[in-house]
Parts: C-alpha cells; structure tokens; sequence
C-alpha cells in the first residue's frame, strides 16, 4: 500500500510560502504586499500582559452599587496615568484617577480591572520576501523564492547575512580558533559542534548565524541560550552533512542567507530553515509538501547506521523484511550515492524534494 | 461464553497513536468475537497533514486489504451501520493519544490535600502540570490572573472543598479563573473541570458557567482522607475530547463515529486493566503501556483503579523528559554493551525528532529496550506512590505481588525474541511473589477498554491467550542473602506425576522448563525467611502454575535487583541473564 509522506525540502530553486504567526492574537502591522527583510516586525501582541484591578467604591467611599453610577469610563477605553475613572463625588469632587497608562477591561460592581500598557511581543518577519496574505489578529503569509534547506533542529531566533563557508567536509569540526575576526556578521556554514566554547566565541564575534550539520546533544542548552540563530541540518552526535544540502551551501559562499531557527513542531508546522534568495523575478514553483516511498525517489536515512546518507530507493519490499537487529519492519531496498545498497525500514527514511 | 449471532454486532476499533494509527476488526466467528486483523499507518495529526482522518483512512485501506471487507463508502465517509452486503461495520470505538500533553493548571484549597489531588487527577491522562494556585499561595487576585493569561493552560481543575466543608474560600480562588476566561478571547479560553465540594456547584456555574467551557465531575476530594479520582474520569475524558479537537482536525469527526465516545487511550487501557482485576480479586493487576506519547501504568485491586500516565516518559517525541527524571547512568546500567552518556543523549534526542524510526542495528535495539526498562521501573515506582494502604508489599519501597501483570506497547510486543520482552519487564517492574506475564501480543489492551462500553462479550471473549500471550510464570522470593545462598527449594509436579527439583540461590536467575500452556504444580520452599507471597517470609506453599513462552522463571535477583557498581562486571551480569532468558 502507498502512503503519503512528508518531505524535507534541500532544493536549489524552490517559491517558498510561509506562515508567521503570533501565538496569540494582537494586531497585523504588515501590509499586504509589502516586501520585508527577516527583521521587520509584521505583528504584535502582549504575550505576558499586566492587570490591576481597582477598589473604585473604596476610593470613592461609596457602595459598589453607588459607584458604578460614578464609573468616568467603560470596557475598552484606553486612559493615561492620572485620568479620571470614576467620580467625582460629593462636595470634595472625590475622584479614583488611573495609577497608569492602560485599557480598561471591565468596569462594574464597584470594581475596575485595568490592563497595563507595555511594550508588545514583536513577530519578526524571519524570511525576506513580500507578504501576500494577512491573517486577522494573527499573523501574515510570506512568499519569497530561493533555495530551501530545511533542518532538524533549531534554538528559536531567526537572522539573516552572507554565508560564510567554513567547512571544508561534511562532518568537519568546528573549533573555536575557527571563528576569527573575518567571520564577524556574517552567517557561517560548519560541520559537527560539540564545544560549548563555540557559541560564546560567536557571541562574542559576534556571528549572524551558524548552520551545523550536526551537534552533540549535551549542547543544546549552550545552543538555546545565544542570540543568533543556530540550526542543526542532520542531527545530534557526529553526522556528515548531506550530500546536497552540502554542496549546495559550499557553492553558496557570499550570498544572502536568511536561518529561521524556528524549533520542528509537527503540530504547529513549523521547521528550521534556511533559504538563499534569489531575484522576485526568478520562476520558481511551490515544491510538493508529501509524496509516496516508491522505487526511483530521493530519501535520506535518518538513524544509524546510515544517518545523514541519501539514497535512492530501488524498491519496497511488498513483505515485511527482517532487519540486522531482528526487528520486523516494512522496508526498502536503497541504493547510496557511492553505489552500495541497504534495506532500510521505511520508517526511517526521509523524503527529499 | 457464546454470543448469539442475532445480537452479534462486527466492531472497528481505532486507535490514534502519536506515531501510529491502527485500525482493528472484531466479529463473530464460529459463536465467539475474534480478532480478525489490523491495518496501520503513520499518524497524520502533524505537518503536512494536519489531519488525523488520513491517517485513519490509511490504516482502514491496509484493513480492507487483510479482511477483504469494505469499510469507506464512495463518500469518504465511514459506513455504519453495516450494509446489507457485508460492507461497512456496526460499531465503532476510538481511542487518542496523539497530541501535545494537555497544559493543565490545578487550583485548590490546600497545597497538600486538594491541590495534590487535582494534579493527581490530571496525572490520569496525557497533561502536564504547569502550575498550581491554593490558598497558600499569597498573590494578588490580578497577579493569579496574569500567571494565567501567561501561561496559557489548555485545561484548569479545580479541586477544593471537601463534603459539607469549605466552600466560600474555594470561590473567591476562583476569582482569578473568572476574570481570565472573561479576559481572553472565547476560543482562547481554558477547558474547567470543576471535581471539588458538590454544595458550590450551583455557585461554580453560575461564577463560571458563562465565561468558559465548564466540565463537571464528582469530587475528588470528598474527606481529608479520601483521594477518589476514578469517578472524575468520565468528565476528564470529555475536557480531553473538546480540546483535543480544538486542537488536532479530524478528531471531532472520529468522535463522531464513536457516537461521542472517543476516549483517551490511557484510559481505554486502564478499564481493561480494571476488567481483569475484577476476575482476579484476590490480587491486583498492573498493566502497563509503554507507548511513544506516555508511559501509563494501571494499577487494579478488586476493581479499583489507579491510572498513572507519564508523558515525560513516552518513547517518541517526550523522549528527552527522561533525563530529567534519571542521569544517563540510571539507562546505561541497562545496558550489556559500553555506551557513553553523550552517545545515549545523541540518540534520545535523534529519536524524539524522528519518533517513528525502528532499530536496524542490534545496538539501537538494546538502547530502546534500555531506556523502555527506564521508562517503565521509573514510570511504576511514581504510581506505586497512589496505592492505598490497604495494598501491602514484601517489602518498603517493592511492589506488592501482582496477578497477572499485562504488558503492552510496541517495543516489547515487537522486540524480535520474546526474552527480550520478558527481560524488559522483569528488570522494570521487578515483581514480588508469584505472577504471571502476559503480552498483550496484538496491543489490542486499549482497544478492548474502548469496547467496554458497547459490548462486553467482546471484551470478555477477546482477554484470551491469543490475543494476552503468556510469556511466563514468574516466582521472584523476596528477602535479604549473601549472594549463592540458597533462598528457595522448588519441586515441580508435572500432571502426569514427573517430578523435578531445584535449590535456587540468591542472585540467580533460572528456567523452569514448562511447555506453553502446560500446568504444573510448584511446591515452593523458601528459605532464610525469603518471602514469595505464600503468607510472609518463610512461608512455602503449592502454585499452580502455566507454562509461558519463556517457562517458568526464577528470580531471585534481589529486590531491588543488585546490579554490578562496576561497568565491565554489570555488562557480563546482563548478558548472563539475557543468555538465560534467550533475549
């Protein structure tokens, strides 16, 4: 039986349409059309928001009943530090003024609850492109055209800069003496990470971005806390960087990358990225986002002992195979770059496109 | 027992994995219900599907295709009833697991009765407790409501006020509740399950009822001493539906299907778990499911359950959660190869982004059956801290004697040899006295708890031993020995009067030879007061025992099992026991 799957996207030419989303509602203050570099805000909103809520029949000294009738404002208003809420009463003209800037939320039964003005959340674009869709309260949809190199892993930021080629192999190690002054600003391409030294290094240089093809997991703490973005393509232990993704990025040096190290939630649809832009003018076409495991497809193994290699599928067995570790699994016969051939459960394959 | 075919009705049963859906048939064949075959497919709740019907329509495809029947009508759509011609099917359950752990807020009175009670509640299904608010806590009405809009909680219980007891301090906590679920936006707002002092319902609906989406369930805390969670689960399994089809397309269409049954499978597992106690009163039953999304362990005396569901422990994406629980030393022991700490992080981690992946090496196999040992002797000693009393063990800190112990999820159910299994399980939960081992060889145990509800000859039919393998009959004596002293003088008696006899010393693990299915009896002699549940240390007996896949096992390891300080020795002492057990 074919079942559809996911692909993982290492392609040269791709159009490329991408969702940025607040993760709660706010407002949309990108426009339609509008062309955007990664940093640019598209939306804000208020992520951890601030409340006080105010005893206004106790200010006034009057009933809750009593100082609803006084209330100055209502749910929605926006008031300046000082403003007058309620009152005023009596012939002191007793009045309840607002301790801040903010809105009101609701007012009633003697009580305020004010929402505290304060700096908003700012959504980054994270890609270089045109906004083509808004989505109310939410976000906006981004199109841009490029090569695509989606990863594995990835600390949350997003950046963009000139690539800077620094591995030499696939699997090379990056050292700390690596990253020199002529690195500064710009994105680096390295091998395998596993220094925690590094990271400091490049904060301190400090660097745009850096795309790993692979990590040593106790790093991720080291690697979540810098600024820049840090994206992992293959995955953690020692893993050659994939053939394609690879030469891709090593005939890409000095041109303008934009990482959006966003982490892979499968619910959300979000993936680490990495695309290299080219003229608006350039055609392109939205790449497929699943395909079926059939004979003459593209895959990449993503467990040992073949991590990282791509492969082409020769066939699906049409019977359950045994594998070395004696586990019983649907499986493909796949051929790697260099010519040899592995069965590998379908499970473990990846699909690239 | 027969079912008459009159009222014999086939039944699809669904289970929606993270990793895995599968699609199960069951009819009447020959007066009973049986299994008739299983389809699966990759879940398809993720990117780029976003949808778990295509997944179910896949696993359905692959079900079609074994039972030559027809299931999905020209429309897409699930034919149920069954049509005259034999197509479609006349039930159907669901069971979930897919998704996210529910974000859970738990409020009550006080920090160690209801506040406790309502994050134990919340434990009995696929959640995560991300913050609790009691009376201790001192903070300001506003400054509750912001902790609230922060985070952001899929789900807030609240517990509090025990019968005829507190009922004005449990409103005013709820202050805060009200005032966020008027704040946010109506599709934003937080689920409420409301399981504390049934006197303040009328006031909870009329506080909250029009602000959010409120739930209902008996108190869960109806005396300081009482702890009832069982109870609460229905109105717990409705909260999961709402927002698990909030959040996942398609579920709600599945629910459909199920006539709004769709229920979480944690909890699907538990009531089959619950079922079998009922058979076997004299003991409890302990089930355990260690599956991708969580680690549940049910736990069964005479009827009542105790469900503990432990999401950082799952084999899929929560993987990492396991090391916050355990250094990677606590998994490497596990182990009879050399592995470095980093080695085992890379792989975690590499398994939690590609959760589906299978073992192609004899390596990787040994390391997922490592870290499921982790998974569950962690996952069984956290649920072992809800037993009553009333439930005692040989020992302070072991498990009581279980009969049997049913085992299910697929890296014990598909681990090349049964050994493996059994291996697994003896090294996790590490049982006292006498027990059997089943596996639950097709993973129907969930399946089966959603079937319950609609038809119970299915269920008492299908708990047979083709579906519930026997992997063996274990005596574990229990008691403290210099290691090669002899702990335990065994006689078996075979029916036709062949006799065969064993001295078993302490630290060794041994065979019995039983053919599978073949009855014994075992007169059992412990000695230096070593207890294997015959009425104390010391105290012998006779046991009737089946013969399993694996025998009749001796485990006189040791509770806790004493394994080697030293790597190379401990590796050497694994082997042995798998060369033993022919893992």
């Amino acid at each position: 039986m074919n079942v559809q799957a996911a692909i993982t996207h290492i392609l040269p030419l791709a159009t490329i349409r991408r969702e940025r989303l607040l993760p709660v509602p706010g407002r949309v203050v990108a426009r339609r059309g509008q062309h955007i570099t990664p940093t640019d805000v598209v939306a804000e909103a208020i992520l951890d928001p601030e409340h006080l809520l105010l005893d206004i029949g106790r200010g006034l000294g009057l009933s809750a009943r009593e100082a609803d009738k006084y209330m100055a404002v209502k749910g929605g208003d926006q008031v300046g530090e000082g403003d007058v809420l309620a009152g005023p009463v009596g012939v002191a003209r007793r009045v309840v003024r607002s301790p801040h800037d903010g809105t009101v939320v609701v007012a009633g039964e003697g009580q305020l609850l004010l929402r505290l003005d304060k700096p908003p959340f700012e959504l980054k674009a994270a890609y270089q492109g045109e906004v083509v869709d808004l989505i109310a309260d939410r976000g906006v949809i981004i199109e841009t055209k490029g090569a695509l190199i989606q990863g594995v892993w990835g600390n949350g930021r997003s950046s963009y800069g000139l690539l800077n080629v620094l591995a030499q192999a696939p699997d090379e190690t990056l050292s700390v003496g690596r990253l020199d002054v002529s690195l500064r600003g710009s994105v680096v391409l390295a091998g395998y990470c596993d220094n925690e030294a590094v990271f400091q290094a490049g904060t301190d240089l400090p660097l745009r971005g850096l795309i790993l093809a692979s990590m040593n997991a106790r790093l991720i703490p080291a690697a979540s806390k810098v600024e820049y973005p840090v994206i992992v393509i293959e995955g953690f232990g020692k893993i050659p960087m994939n053939s394609a993704a690879f030469k891709l990025f090593s005939s890409s040096g000095r041109r303008d990358v934009t990482i959006n190290a966003e982490n892979w939630n499968r619910y959300l649809g979000t993936r680490p990225e990495v695309i290299m832009a080219v003229p608006e003018s350039t055609q392109a076409e939205l790449p497929d986002n699943t395909d079926v495991i059939v004979a003459g497809k593209h895959v990449r193994v993503v467990s040992p002992p073949y991590q990282g290699k791509l492969a082409t599928v020769v066939s699906v067995s049409s019977t359950l195979s045994i594998l070395p570790s004696g586990v019983t699994a649907a499986a493909a016969s796949i051929r790697f770059e260099d010519g040899e051939t592995a069965l590998v459960p379908l499970a473990n394959l990846d699909l690239i496109g | 027992m027969t079912t008459s075919l009159v009222d014999a009705e086939s039944l699809l049963a669904l289970e929606i994995g993270s990793v895995t859906t599968r699609a199960v048939l069951f009819d009447v064949v020959e007066g009973r219900y049986r299994y008739l075959g299983a389809g699966s497919a990759p879940t398809t709740a993720g990117a780029p599907f976003h949808n778990i019907i295509d997944g179910v329509r896949n696993a359905l495809n692959q079900l079609q295709e074994v039972s030559g029947r027809t299931f999905i009508g020209a429309d897409g759509q699930l034919m149920i009833p069954a049509r005259p011609d034999g197509t479609g099917v006349d039930a159907c359950v669901a069971s979930l697991s897919v998704g996210p752990p529910l974000k859970v807020l738990a409020v009550g009175l006080l920090e160690d009765v209801s506040t406790e009670s309502a994050q134990n509640l919340a434990t009995t299904t696929y959640a995560h407790v991300i913050e609790t608010m009691s009376l201790n806590d001192r903070r300001k009405t506003t400054a509750r409501l912001d902790n609230i809009l922060r985070l952001r909680p899929d789900l807030i219980i609240v517990a509090g006020g025990i019968e005829k007891g507190a009922s004005q301090s449990v409103l005013s906590i709820l202050e805060s509740v009200g005032l966020a679920c008027g704040v946010l936006p109506k599709e934003q707002r937080p689920e409420v399950l409301f399981a504390g002092n049934s006197a303040l319902v009328k006031d909870v609906q009329q506080t909250l009822g029009t602000l959010a989406s409120l739930q209902i369930a008996p108190n869960v805390r109806p005396t300081l001493d009482i702890e009832q969670l069982t109870p609460a689960q229905p109105a717990l399994a409705q909260v999961f539906r709402h927002v698990r089809a909030r959040q996942i397309r398609g579920v709600q269409e599945v629910d459909l299907w199920t006539g709004r049954k769709l229920m979480p499978s944690a909890m699907a597992f538990g009531r089959t778990i619950r079922y079998v106690s009922m058979e076997f009163p004299k003991k409890g039953v302990l089930g355990v499911d260690v599956g991708a999304s969580a680690t549940t362990i049910a736990s069964a005396f005479a009827g009542d359950l105790i469900l503990s569901v432990q999401s950082r422990l799952g084999l899929g994406e929560n993987l990492p959660g396991i090391l916050s629980l355990c250094s990677p030393d606590d998994i490497l022991r596990w182990l009879p190869i050399e592995l470095s700490a980093d080695k085992l992080r890379d792989y975690i981690y590499n398994k939690s982004l590609y959760p589906a992946s299978i073992p192609i090496t004899e390596e990787e196999l040994l390391i997922e059956q490592a870290l499921a040992t982790q998974a569950m002797y962690l996952a069984v000693r956290q649920a072992r801290k809800s037993y009553p009393s009333s439930v005692h063990a040989p020992l302070p800190g072991l498990l009581p004697s279980f009969e049997p112990i049913i085992a299910t999820g697929s890296v014990l159910t598909q681990a090349p040899k049964r050994g493996q299994a059994l291996l697994t399980l003896l090294n996790a939960l590490q049982p006292t006295g006498v027990t059997t081992i089943a596996l639950d060889r097709n993973n129907l145990a969930a399946m089966l708890g959603a079937a319950s509800g609609k038809n119970q000859y299915l269920v008492v039919q299908s708990l047979d031993a083709t579906n519930f393998y026997n992997l063996a009959t274990v005596i574990s004596p229990v008691g403290q020995a210099n290691p090669g002293t002899p702990v335990l003088h065994v006689r078996m008696t075979l029916p036709g009067g062949h006799e065969t006899s064993r001295e078993v010393k302490f630290g060794a693990l041994e065979v019995l030879e039983l053919p599978m299915g073949q009855t014994a009896t075992l007169r059992l002699q412990p000695l230096h007061r070593f207890d294997v549940g015959m009425g104390g240390p010391g105290v012998g007996g006779n046991a009737v025992v089946t013969g399993g896949e694996c025998g009749v096992i001796i485990d006189a390891r040791g509770r806790p099992i004493r394994l080697n300080q030293e790597p190379p020795m401990r590796m050497e002492q694994i082997k042995k026991w798998r060369a033993v057990l022919r893992a």
